[in-house]
C-alpha cells in the first residue's frame, strides 16, 4: 500500500497527492509517469509525476477528476493509502541546453510541464512559459512556473485573468517576434497540443508534446496506448510519452481516447449512485 | 499379468451451450472414485517413460500409486516435491505431447490421463489440507546466499520455489500488481481459475520466497543495480510480453485489440465483471480473432462469453497447422466458435468514427513447407473478400519486452529480442545472470518455462555452493 502524506486541492476538480513511494522517488525523472490502482476492484490509470523528493522518499501526483476512478481517488484523504503505485514509467523528457525554450502548459498539463521546465532551466535554458486555463478559478502553480521561467504569460479563455484567449496566440507572437526559439514543449489537452504543433509547424521549431492515451499496464505489454507518429505505430507507455508534435496523428489519438466513452459514463453514473447512497 | 484396461476415464465438463455464457471452469475434474479408477489403469512400468516426458521430472508412477492406494496426502507430497504448481500444470500442460505421449499405454491409444490425475491431487489438497499441513515440514538450512528472480510467471515461480527449498534467500520482483504473470493476465478463468493460481503462489511464498509487486525492473532498479544491492545471482523469467501486430492498414482503429490487452482486461482486471470492477472491455457482436494458437482460442472463447453473437478464428493456414492444443480447438468449436481457415487479413476497414467495421481478407493456399516445417500459406491472387466485424483481437504471438535487455550491460539478445542462454543451465553470457522461459525461447508453454526455471535453479545452486 502507498500512503497519501499530503493532499492539496489546487482548484475545483484538480488535486495534488504527495505519496510515500521511496523506491519510485529514487528513480523519477521529469516527464515520467506512474500507474496507480486504488484497490482490488480498481482500474490501472496513468498519472504524471509532478514532483518528487529523493530524500523524503515522496512522489507528487496531480490529477483531474474526469471519471469514476479519478472521482474515487479525489475522495481519499491524507493518511489513506492506495493499493498500487507503479513507476517511474516512460522515457524521461529530453533535457539539454537548447538555448531558448517555450513551455506551453494547458490545464492539468501545468503539473506535467513544471518539472520539465525546471529541469530545462537547470540545464541552462532561457524559459518562456505560456500558461493557459479556461478561467481564473482553474489556474494553479502560476508561482511554481514563474520561479523557473524568464517570462511567463498567462491566458484564460474568458479573460478573467491574464490575457484573454488561448495559448496559441502568444505562442505565435513569440515565434514571429524575431526572437530565436530553439524548442517548444507543449503539454495539455489533445486539442491544445495539436494546435500548438500546427502553430509551430511553419517555423519548423522542434515541438515536443506529451501524449496521454488510455493505458493498462504501462510497461509495453498490451498496446492499448498505441499512437501513430510519423506514420509509425508507437506505444506511448514505453516509446513515449514525449513525441515530436509535428509527426503525431492527432485525430487518431483523439478517436482512441473515446473508445470507452460509454463505459466511462456508465461507471461514473454507477459511482455517483453508490456514492449518493 | 492383469489385462490392460484401455478405457480412459473421461473428465466431466460443463455443457458447451451453458459454459459459453459463463466464466466458470469448463473442465470439472475427477471425483475420488474416478481418479482411483483411472489410477488403477497404470501398469507401473519399470522403465518410467512418462517421467522422461515431464520437463520437471515429476515421479508420475509414484503419485499415481498413492492415489490408487487412497493415500492422498502421500500423492500430494510426491507431486509437490518436484512441482510447486500442480493445480496449474494439471490444467494447462500439453500432456498429450509430453508425459502422456511417452506413457506405455499411448501405444494402445489409451495413455493414463496423467494431467487429470495431477489436477485431481492438487484440487484434493486445496479442499482437504489446510495451508499449515501442506507447507513443507522443515525449513532447509539457510545458505546465506541471496537470489533475485525477475518475473513471477511459471518460470520465475518454479525457480524461486526450488531455490528456496535449497536454502537460498529468494526475492521475486514482479511488475504487475499481482503475482503469476501470464497465469493471471493471459489464461482465462474458465481454463485456469485465478484462485488456484493464487493458492499456488501462496505455497511458493510459504517456502520463504519474498514477492515484491509493482516492481518494474529496468525502470525502478536495473538488473545491475539489483546485483549491486547484494544479490549473488539473478534469474530472469520475464516471459514474452510484447504483443506483435500485423502491421497492416487500419490496425489502430478503435475496436482492434492485441490479445494481450483484451485478455489482460478480461482476466487480470476482471472486466467481465464491469462495472463491479472498474476496468471496461468492449464486446463486439461480430468478433474476428486473428491467429491459431492457444491465445487465439482463449480470446475467442472470452469474446463469446462476453456476449458476442459470432466469433471467428481467422487463420492463414489450415487446421492441421494450428499451434493450439487439439483439446482447446475442440472446446472452442463445441462452444460455437467459427473457423475461417486459409484466410489472412489484408487490411481493416473503419467508419468515420474510427471504429472497425470489417476485415478485408485474402484466401490462402498451402505451398511448400517453410522453416517451421509447416506448409507455407500463399495468397490466392484476386481472392479478397470482406468479413464484417466490429471487434478484432490480434493473437499473433508475443516477443520479450526489451525493458530489461535494453537497460542491462552485457546481456546478449537475438534479433527476435530473446535473451541468449545455455539451453541446459539457463546461464546467460552475463556474470551471475540466468534466464529461462519465454524470454529465452519466445512464446512457448507454461511447463517448458517451468522446466527452464527448474534447470536454472539447479545451475544457480551449483554456482552458489561452488
Amino acid at each position: 500500500m502507498y500512503k497519501i502524506l499530503l493532499r492539496e486541492d489546487l482548484v475545483p476538480g484538480i488535486h495534488l497527492f504527495k505519496m510515500a513511494a521511496p523506491a519510485v522517488a529514487q528513480k523519477a525523472q521529469a516527464g515520467q509517469f506512474v500507474v496507480v490502482r486504488i484497490d482490488e476492484r480498481g482500474e490501472r490509470i496513468p498519472l504524471t509525476i509532478a514532483d518528487w523528493d529523493k530524500n523524503e522518499g515522496t512522489v507528487t501526483i496531480v490529477f483531474m477528476e474526469v471519471g469514476a476512478t479519478t472521482a474515487r481517488l479525489a475522495l481519499l484523504k491524507e493518511g489513506d493509502a492506495i493499493a498500487d503505485f507503479v513507476g517511474p514509467l516512460g522515457v524521461p523528457a529530453e533535457i539539454e541546453n537548447y538555448g531558448t525554450v517555450v513551455c506551453v502548459a494547458g490545464g492539468v498539463g501545468t503539473a506535467v510541464v513544471a518539472p520539465i521546465a525546471r529541469a530545462l532551466k537547470n540545464a541552462g535554458n532561457r524559459i518562456f512559459t505560456i500558461l493557459g486555463t479556461r478561467s481564473k478559478d482553474l489556474l494553479f502553480w502560476e508561482d511554481v512556473l514563474k520561479s523557473v521561467s524568464d517570462r511567463l504569460i498567462v491566458t484564460t479563455d474568458d479573460g478573467s485573468y491574464g490575457r484573454k484567449g488561448v495559448v496559441t496566440g502568444p505562442l505565435k507572437e513569440i515565434l514571429e517576434s524575431g526572437e530565436k526559439i530553439d524548442r517548444v514543449v507543449a503539454i495539455g489537452p489533445v486539442v491544445m497540443m495539436k494546435f500548438c504543433s500546427l502553430t509551430t509547424a511553419p517555423s519548423g521549431v522542434r515541438t515536443i508534446v506529451s501524449l496521454n492515451p488510455i493505458m493498462v499496464d504501462g510497461t509495453g505489454m498490451c498496446g492499448c496506448c498505441r499512437v501513430s507518429v510519423g506514420g509509425e505505430t508507437k506505444f506511448a507507455c514505453v516509446d513515449g510519452p514525449d513525441f515530436d508534435g509535428h509527426k503525431v496523428d492527432w485525430d487518431l489519438l483523439a478517436a482512441r481516447q473515446r473508445i470507452y466513452i460509454e463505459e466511462e459514463k456508465c461507471a461514473y453514473d454507477e459511482w455517483q449512485k453508490s456514492h449518493a447512497a | 499379468m492383469a489385462k490392460l484396461n484401455l478405457n480412459r476415464v473421461e473428465m466431466p465438463r460443463q455443457d458447451p451451450e451453458k459454459r459459453g455464457k459463463n466464466f466458470n471452469e469448463v473442465a470439472l475434474g475427477y471425483s475420488l472414485e474416478q481418479a482411483k479408477e483411472e489410477a488403477s489403469r497404470c501398469i507401473q512400468c519399470k522403465k518410467r517413460n512418462c517421467v522422461t516426458g515431464c520437463p520437471v521430472g515429476v515421479d508420475i508412477p509414484d503419485f499415481i500409486q498413492a492415489i490408487r492406494d487412497g493415500d492422498m496426502p502421500e500423492a500430494v507430497r510426491i507431486l509437490k516435491s518436484k512441482n510447486a504448481l500442480p493445480g496449474i500444470c494439471g490444467r494447462v500442460c500439453p500432456q498429450e505431447s509430453q508425459c502422456e505421449s511417452t506413457c506405455t499405454l499411448a501405444k494402445k491409444d489409451a495413455p493414463i490421463a496423467i494431467g487429470r490425475l495431477e489436477r485431481f491431487v492438487a484440487d484434493w489438497e486445496r479442499a482437504n489440507m489446510p495451508q499449515a499441513d501442506s507447507s513443507p515440514p522443515a525449513k532447509p538450512k539457510p545458505s546465506g546466499r541471496k537470489v533475485a528472480v525477475v518475473g513471477s510467471g511459471p518460470a520465475g515461480l518454479t525457480a524461486a520455489a526450488d531455490l528456496a527449498r535449497l536454502g537460498h534467500g529468494v526475492t521475486i520482483f514482479e511488475a504487475l500488481h499481482v503475482a503469476g504473470g501470464v497465469l493471471m493476465y493471459g489464461i482465462p478463468e474458465f481454463r485456469l481459475p485465478k484462485e488456484i493460481v493464487q493458492a499456488e503462489v501462496k505455497f511458493v511464498a510459504s517456502l520463504g520466497v519474498e514477492i515484491k509487486l509493482d516492481s518494474v525492473v529496468g525502470k525502478l532498479a536495473t538488473l545491475d543495480e539489483i546485483l549491486a544491492q547484494g544479490y549473488d545471482a539473478v534469474f530472469l523469467g520475464t516471459g514474452a510480453g510484447l504483443p506483435m501486430f500485423l502491421n497492416i492498414d487500419g490496425e489502430n482503429l478503435n475496436g482492434i485489440y492485441s490479445a494481450n490487452e483484451f485478455l489482460t482486461r478480461v482476466n487480470l482486471m476482471k472486466a467481465y465483471k464491469f462495472p463491479e470492477y472498474d476496468t471496461p472491455v468492449k464486446v463486439g457482436k461480430k468478433v474476428g480473432v486473428i491467429g491459431g494458437g492457444n491465445v487465439a482460442m482463449d480470446s475467442a472463447r472470452c469474446a463469446l462469453r462476453l456476449g458476442a453473437d459470432d466469433v471467428y478464428i481467422i487463420y492463414r493456414r489450415s487446421e492441421a497447422e494450428m499451434p493450439a492444443r487439439r483439446e482447446e480447438v475442440e472446446n472452442a468449436r463445441e462452444e460455437g466458435i467459427q473457423f475461417k481457415l486459409l484466410t489472412n487479413p489484408k487490411r481493416f476497414i473503419g467508419n468515420d468514427k474510427n471504429w472497425v467495421t470489417g476485415a478485408e481478407c485474402y484466401e490462402m493456399e498451402l505451398g511448400e513447407p517453410d522453416d517451421s516445417g509447416r506448409r507455407r500459406p500463399v495468397v490466392k491472387k484476386g481472392s479478397e473478400f470482406v468479413i464484417d466485424v466490429d471487434e478484432v483481437i490480434v493473437a499473433l504471438g508475443t516477443r520479450p519486452n526489451p525493458l530489461i535487455s535494453s537497460t542491462t550491460v552485457g546481456l546478449e539478445t537475438t534479433k527476435y529480442g530473446t535473451v541468449v542462454a545455455d539451453e541446459e543451465t539457463g546461464k546467460t553470457v552475463k556474470d551471475k545472470v540466468w534466464a529461462g522461459g519465454d524470454i529465452v525461447t519466445g512464446s512457448a508453454t507454461v511447463i517448458s518455462a517451468m522446466g527452464a526455471g527448474k534447470r536454472a535453479a539447479a545451475s544457480i545452486d551449483e554456482y552458489l555452493r561452488g
